[in-house]
């Protein structure tokens, strides 16, 4: 846990301009699925570059916040730039109900008995 | 806690291992929360069934209520950086499972926003030594509507007690299911997940039938 110390909230603030978690777009889930339009642009933040870059393929925001060591919250507000841009596209997660999809859960069913 | 520039600017350069980025077909993903007080196992469970490497992502706390609404307390309001592990398991090639393990202290389980929304359900892992960590819990995720199962991790020391007993120590009603576990082991974890997914199953027949 000591490799997040570095991350300090000053820094925090600067890669995000200031903005907070509640100015990102409320649709992005953790499990959100991201992948990148294109590949990253010369004079992009560095953030926003290394989040194109990892994107190539699908990726969770988990997953970017886990590679990039950046909060969850920071990533959605770097997340909702380039969703503003177009240089991401966001796969939205099954969206949640009450109970979930007997169909959804079925695939589970099968795929952790392939395990 | 000095900031670091060279360290930031080299995560910035991380990203996956060839063998654990996702095909390009993988359009939705689920996630299951694993919640439990420190040292139960979760991220031993999470490890020991996922394809990739355990990750950790962090989120940034506010406590809620203090100096909110003052301007003269921002600088006193107390942000706390509460991690959290996590795994995947790919279902198919479209849908992508994740598995959160809530950080150790109870306080910030319900505080992480978005990390029960939308969750197909959870499962509580319990040490039977240290039992009344649950009992919070339990209540918050009936309140929450989260479905949930309970997983007893066989720790060799701690004592082993009877489902009905437990059932009655953890006051949980007839329908949830209690099944024994070794978090180490994968089939044994994975059979937890299918317990979980089961009894989603079994929730969401009841409901058709109502």
């Amino acid at each position: 846990m000591s490799d997040w110390e570095e991350t300090s909230p000053e820094r925090l603030y600067v890669i995000t301009g200031g903005r907070s978690g509640a100015s990102a777009p409320a649709e992005l889930d953790l499990v959100t699925l991201i992948v990148a339009r294109s590949g990253p642009k010369p004079g992009m933040q560095p953030e926003h570059t290394a989040i194109v870059r990892i994107c190539q393929a699908p990726l969770s925001v988990a997953e970017i916040s886990a590679y990039l060591r950046l909060p969850v919250s920071v990533v959605t507000v770097l997340l909702g730039d380039l969703l503003d841009q177009d240089r991401v596209f966001a796969r939205a997660p099954v969206p949640p109900a009450r109970l979930p999809d007997r169909a959804l859960i079925e695939a589970v069913i099968d795929g952790l008995q392939r395990l | 806690m000095d900031f670091n520039g060279s360290e930031q600017a080299a995560a910035l350069e991380r990203g996956p291992r060839s063998e654990d980025v996702l095909p390009e077909t993988a359009t939705a993903a689920v996630k299951v929360v694993i919640v439990g007080g420190f040292g139960v196992g979760k991220t031993t469970l999470v490890g020991s069934v996922s394809e990739i490497r355990p990750l950790t992502t962090e989120e940034t706390m506010t406590q809620a209520g203090v100096g909110v609404d003052d301007t003269a307390g921002v600088a006193s309001k107390t942000s706390t950086t509460v991690a959290m592990d996590f795994g995947r398991i790919s279902i198919n090639e479209e849908l992508v499972l994740y598995l959160f393990g809530t950080p150790g202290q109870e306080r910030f389980w319900f505080l992480w926003r978005g990390l029960f929304e939308g969750a197909l359900g959870a499962v509580v892992l319990v040490d039977t030594r240290r039992l009344e960590v649950s009992f919070d819990v339990l209540g918050r995720l009936e309140e929450r509507g989260v479905p949930f199962v309970v997983a007893v991790n066989s720790f060799p020391d701690a004592p082993r007690y009877p489902v009905a007993e437990l059932r009655g120590a953890l006051d949980l009603p007839e329908a949830v299911p209690i099944v024994p576990c070794d978090a180490r082991d994968r089939a044994s974890s994975r059979d937890v997940l299918m317990t979980l997914m089961r009894y989603l199953q079994t929730l969401a027949t009841t409901q058709e039938a109502s």
